[in-house]
């Protein structure tokens, strides 16, 4: 009888705690923000897609189109094309295309890259309703940039 | 209630899953039932298989690296360790002192954001839907420090062969600490709105007893397996990193019940929050990577690494053969072993106390699948 | 003009009285739905609703537009009638209780001296509908959603009445009118707040709310009894639960919180209803917090907590209450 009581007031009380705590948190500022209204600030480590670094002296890429990140990618989704240039021995860069949909975010090119050529992207507001959308074209991306 | 005084009719089928609000994941549990009293209910897995393991033995072994995320995503980074641990081992690379720490606070870390996000979906199973709310918003603190260095929010791949790729800084300490102190003055608001409110102790209360004996059985490990009262944790039973220098207590409960698994992992979030602190204090400083050859040679003969992740023991099995690539890669997961008790365990209980069960134990489905 | 006046004036009063509860009911439902989200969202430290109308106000509206505009959905192998029938069932008993009760002194449809019974029988033909939609549907969690409503409802209409009882041994009617006209000096809650306790919990149990939303607990039964339920049909299903709510609420109000009484407004004998509203809500925003805070009953608990509980204690209530008042 005693436990009868005992657990009415027990379980009583702990239901009158949870309620205070919701009540509480009813009048607490919010933590969420409104998210395509707002933005937080991204760290800028931050590791998106990878992105080709502009070099600030030459105003381009240091790709030097050796192909270690290609080789290296373990979901072989970078692919790059060297291209002969007129008056020059090296080749440059020619093609940097990257098959985001399958790039695990590893980080492996930007660490293997002889030159340090590669960053990752800070974008984060990526959706679209095709596969090709995230067949990015790097080299593009970069040159949009130098202008 | 016997078996065999239910009449044939009253017998029925009931599909949980695979899309189910509380099998948390493309789980099918086949239940065969009486009324609302489960007779039999059985786990039906493979429904995100994606064979990892094959994976592993198909590429060099740093092409692996990012999947070991994939498995748990919960609590991704102890799935990194136990993975770069066996390379390390298996190769002979050493690891600098600093990385370990670093590794370990990471790891404890993230063990914790799993705990949390564990309890709200726990309750959620049980019917509360604030909890996971609070949960995710402790969580989430947890996540922006972790993706202040590892670049990611979920899927880490963020130790590297012989160290970590990113050495922490200044702002990472204060912001731990930080969150620490403020973890703790959240633990308040748990035991009020959950631990001790009386509609929650009796869905978990006596529930779901595994008995000392059955969870041996059956392989159980981690919180499950502490729960029912055997002090059984890697980091203390076959310590590995730099575990063997901190102070921790290994919780664990009495009966083995829903409310003992929830007690054990309310207590660990505490014990890891003390080892982060105990690394915090005593970081040595020096290098965060190792020198490590280009390609890792992986010597024949086979070599095993077992870590405790979030959900229990798991370890990795690999067999080399003299190339880069692995020969054999087993992966052994704490989930899959601490689900299959589930029909043991299911015998005869309410619908309601299995929702409850399988709450309890903390599935990842795609770490069962793998 | 020649029609209306031969027409009995009862007869105009109870059309009009049903025309305004009806649209009441509606924008009932969406203040509520409204309410229960915005609170959720502040509970849960985050905004809810805040895209349609300022803060959200229309999101109710949208949505019942495209609740009626999706197509309703029929699941081969159901029960073809009983699918169809059971939300107007669900919707239909839920406008009479209305009918009878006073939201102010002079603002009644109609007043029933068996008011307390008709309120009663009423509501309690909602469970038919969750048993008529659950069978109907068939589908294996729908129906342990109807099973379980029946059973949930009829531990709790026992408690309910009792509870009832004790009031209506102190006032001798069962007239709503004349309890609340009874609660001119004193309201009812301070002289029986242990049945207003038991009223409160076995209201919230009868109107399937969390935590006692077992006909429908998503967790468990994925949506219960509403499982194979769409757009429109949804929908009533939807009307009816915060229509009952509501109803409950203002049983209790008048019961036990004074109904219209409260300091004195100029026409008062109008203006009783704002009073009457303040109460209503207040205890219907009780009833939210309650849903968004505590974790789900097993169903043998709540029959156990309504056999070994508040039908105890409301017996108790009612032997104190025959005894205090024949002294
Ligand atoms: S981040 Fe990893 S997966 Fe992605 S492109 Fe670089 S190496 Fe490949
Ligand atoms: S590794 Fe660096 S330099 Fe070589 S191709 Fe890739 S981006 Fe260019």
């Amino acid at each position: 009888m005693k436990r009868y009581f005992l657990d009415l007031f027990i379980g009583g009380k702990s239901l009158v705690d949870g309620l205070v705590v919701t009540t509480k948190a009813l009048f607490q500022p919010i933590v969420t923000v409104q998210y395509p209204r707002e933005e937080i600030d991204i760290t800028p480590n931050f590791r998106g897609h990878i992105d080709l670094v502009l070099d600030p002296e030459k105003n381009t890429f240091r790709c030097i189109a050796c192909g270690m990140c290609q080789r290296s990618c373990p979901s072989e989704c970078i692919q790059i094309e060297g291209k002969k240039v007129e008056g020059k021995k090296k080749k440059t860069l020619g093609l940097f295309a990257l098959d985001f949909t399958k790039c695990s975010l590893c980080g492996t090119c930007v660490e293997v890259c002889p030159t340090q050529a590669l960053e990752f992207s800070k974008e984060y507001n990526l959706a679209d309703f095709s596969k090709e959308a995230f067949h990015y074209d790097i080299l593009k991306r970069l040159e949009e940039r130098i202008i | 209630m016997r078996e065999s005084t239910i009449k044939e009719h009253n017998r029925f089928f009931l599909n949980m899953g695979p899309q189910h609000p509380s099998t948390h994941g493309v789980l099918l549990v086949v239940l065969e039932m009486n009324g609302e009293y489960v007779l039999d209910p059985q786990p039906v897995l493979g429904f995100v298989h994606r064979m990892h393991e094959k994976i592993g033995e198909s590429r060099p072994c740093q092409g692996f690296m990012p999947n070991t995320a994939r498995m748990d995503y919960v609590c991704a980074l102890p799935y990194n360790h136990g993975y770069v641990s066996l390379i390390e081992k298996k190769a002979g690379i050493e690891v600098p002192k600093r990385a370990e720490y670093i590794r370990v606070i990471t790891s404890e870390l993230n063990r914790v954001a799993s705990h949390l996000l564990w309890l709200g979906a726990y309750l959620l199973d049980l019917g509360a839907f604030t909890p996971i709310l609070y949960g995710f918003d402790d969580r989430e603190h947890i996540l922006d420090i972790l993706e202040d260095i590892t670049g990611s929010r979920l899927t880490y791949c963020y130790y590297r062969f012989g160290g970590v790729c990113r050495d922490i800084d200044d702002k990472f300490v204060e912001a731990t600490r930080a969150f620490i102190k403020r973890l703790r003055k959240r633990y308040v608001i748990y035991e009020k709105l959950v631990t001790k409110n009386i509609i929650f102790i009796k869905r978990a209360e006596n529930i779901g007893i595994i008995s000392p004996d059955m969870a041996i059985r059956y392989g159980i490990t981690g919180p499950n397996l502490r729960g029912s009262g055997i002090a059984y944790d890697i980091r203390k039973n076959e310590p590995y990193s730099v575990y063997p220098e901190f102070d921790f207590e290994v919780p664990v409960g009495e009966r083995g019940d829903c409310l003992d698994r929830y007690m054990v992992r309310v207590r660990e979030m505490e014990q890891s929050l003390r080892i982060i602190e105990q690394a915090l204090d005593n970081l040595p400083d020096g290098p965060v990577r190792s020198k490590v050859p280009k390609k890792i040679k992986l010597t024949p003969g086979d070599c095993n690494f077992a870590v405790e992740a979030a959900r229990g023991e798991l370890s990795y099995y690999l067999i080399g053969d003299g190339t880069g690539v692995p020969y054999r890669l087993k992966i052994r997961v704490p989930s899959y072993s601490n689900l299959s008790c589930l029909q043991e365990l299911g015998r005869g209980i309410l619908l309601p106390d299995l929702v409850s069960i399988m709450g309890s134990f903390d599935l990842v489905i795609p770490e069962i699948d793998r | 003009m020649e029609t209306i006046s031969t027409l009995p004036p009862e007869l105009i009063r109870m059309v009009i009285a049903v025309i305004i509860i009806i649209s009441f009911i509606f924008l009932n439902a969406i203040m509520m739905g409204y309410l229960e989200r915005k609170i959720a969202g502040h509970v849960q430290r985050r905004l809810g609703p805040m895209e349609v109308g300022f803060h959200g106000i229309l999101q109710l509206v949208v949505d019942g537009v495209k609740l009626v505009a999706k197509e309703l959905l029929i699941p081969i192998n159901v029960d073809r009638t009983f699918f169809r029938l059971a939300p107007i069932l669900s919707f239909t008993p839920v406008i009479l209780p209305l009918l009878v009760i006073p939201f102010s002194e002079k603002l009644q449809a109609r007043d029933l001296n068996l008011g307390l019974l008709f309120i009663v029988s009423m509501t309690s033909v909602n469970v038919m509908a969750i048993l008529v939609g659950g069978w109907g549907s068939n589908n294996k969690y729908s129906m342990f959603g109807a099973m379980r409503a029946v059973a949930q409802s009829i531990a709790y209409e026992i408690p309910i009445l009792l509870s009832m009882l004790a009031i209506i041994l102190m006032t001798n009617t069962l007239s709503l009118k004349e309890i609340v006209g009874a609660q001119q000096k004193i309201w009812f809650v301070l002289l029986q707040p242990l049945a207003f306790i038991i009223y409160v919990i076995s209201g919230i149990a009868e109107t399937n709310r969390a935590p006692f939303d077992l006909p429908e607990a998503e967790s468990e039964l994925t949506a219960g009894f509403h499982t194979e339920y769409s757009g429109i049909g949804f929908s009533l299903f939807f009307l009816g639960e915060y229509t009952n709510m509501f109803t409950v609420a203002s049983v209790a109000t008048v019961l036990f919180l004074g109904g219209w009484h409260g300091p004195s407004l100029p026409y008062g004998e109008y203006l009783g209803i704002v009073w009457f509203f303040l109460k209503v809500y207040f205890l219907l925003f009780f009833m939210i917090m309650i849903r968004w805070t505590y974790p789900r009953v097993r169903f043998d608990q709540l029959l156990n907590f309504a056999w070994k509980y508040l039908v105890p204690f409301s017996l108790v209530n009612i032997l104190i209450t025959a005894v205090v008042v024949k002294l």
